[in-house]
């Protein structure tokens, strides 16, 4: 009998494993920056190039880091939520416009609205690759204290505002 | 461009249309061509280096592209790779090791960018589990083999023998 059933549990493990497997999305990365100090950068306003906003400048308050490009198609479809999410004003979304020119991305937001408080310039990624960026659109939550709380790859969707970020931004601001 | 310009036609106005497309072109080209040359030479000082190439080469041949995540560093064409490469050729050229380069990476993109995980407690049993296998088919078989010596010696009757009334009387056998 048992002869047979070490080959069968043997099996049951395997599947157990693969199942799992087959739940996670190889493309989601898990980023070791959660938990830990965002890192610093010190980028122009994208309508701005005078203007420099810094890590510093955001210390004290709770706020989205929203990573997107003009050229980035899935930006497109997340842009609708992101509008309407900062029309709740819940938290402030900062953009990073990643690997983008400043007249494409001022036009795209022209056209399409605009949901940030503001956005840096990233031209050549630097600060992206600093912040693990693989893809656009990414979204990072960042805490009172500068600390990266959570990491969306992935367009932000109605559903990730209710199930992830609401909950999260309550416990950060309580 | 030009046809906006030029469609307004008279003959001499037409004539010196035809001359200022064929400068345009010329231009174009010319223009177009200085353009590359711009391109290859922004790049000339880093790629001329032969030693940071290979080093660059051989380090990124172990480092995983997040973006076509099945292919290298080194061989992926994705931006990101291209930027990531950059980024370490500044680094080759500002005397990081191999070592400090890795650990750049890894606190940006985790573990996953190593094709070759560090050994560590969580990799232990994928660094150790291929001999922790051989171990185990080596001793199953061990014991396999002596349980059926064993099980010859011990009652003849109950293996061989066995087999072979099998075989002589025709009736079936243990296959």
């Amino acid at each position: 009998m048992i002869r047979f059933l070490i080959p069968l549990a043997g099996f049951a493990i395997l599947v157990v494993f693969l199942g799992l497997g087959l739940q996670h999305d190889p493309h989601e990365v898990p980023s070791p920056l959660i938990d830990k100090p965002a890192p610093t950068f010190s980028l122009t306003r994208l309508d701005n190039p005078a203007q420099v906003i810094s890590r510093a400048d955001m210390l004290g308050k709770v706020w989205l880091l929203n990573v997107w490009a003009s050229w980035c198609v899935a930006c497109r479809d997340e842009h609708q939520h992101l509008l309407a999410f900062a029309k709740t004003k819940v938290v402030p979304i900062y953009g990073l416009n990643y690997k983008d020119t400043r007249p494409d991305g001022l036009a795209w937001l022209n056209q399409l609205g605009n949901p940030y408080e503001a956005s840096l310039f990233d031209p050549d990624g630097r600060v992206g690759i600093d912040y693990g960026v693989y893809g656009v659109p990414e979204t990072f939550v960042i805490d009172k204290t500068g600390t990266i709380r959570y990491k969306q790859i992935g367009a932000i969707t109605p559903e990730v505002i209710k199930e992830k970020l609401l909950p999260l931004l309550r416990k950060l601001n309580a | 461009m030009h046809r906006t310009l030029c469609d307004r036609s008279s003959v001499a106005v037409a004539h010196i249309c035809a001359s200022a497309v064929a400068v345009a072109y010329v231009l174009a080209f010319v223009l177009g061509a200085g353009m590359s040359a711009a391109e290859a030479k922004e790049a000339a000082p880093l790629a001329n280096d032969p030693v940071t190439e290979r080093r660059l080469m051989t380090l990124s041949e172990e480092l995983r592209c997040l973006v076509c995540q099945n292919e290298t560093l080194a061989s992926s064409r994705a931006d990101l790779a291209e930027d990531l490469r950059r980024e370490i050729r500044e680094q080759i050229k500002g005397g990081a090791s191999d070592e400090q380069i890795r650990d750049y990476l890894v606190a940006r993109y985790g573990e996953f960018v190593l094709y070759r995980p560090r050994v560590k407690l969580n990799t232990i049993l994928l660094w150790t589990g291929p001999a922790l296998f051989i171990i185990l088919g080596v001793a199953l078989l061990l014991r396999a083999v002596r349980r059926r010596r064993l099980s010859l010696v011990d009652d003849p009757d109950d293996g061989l023998l066995d087999d072979i009334s099998a075989d002589v009387t025709g009736k079936g056998g243990h296959a």
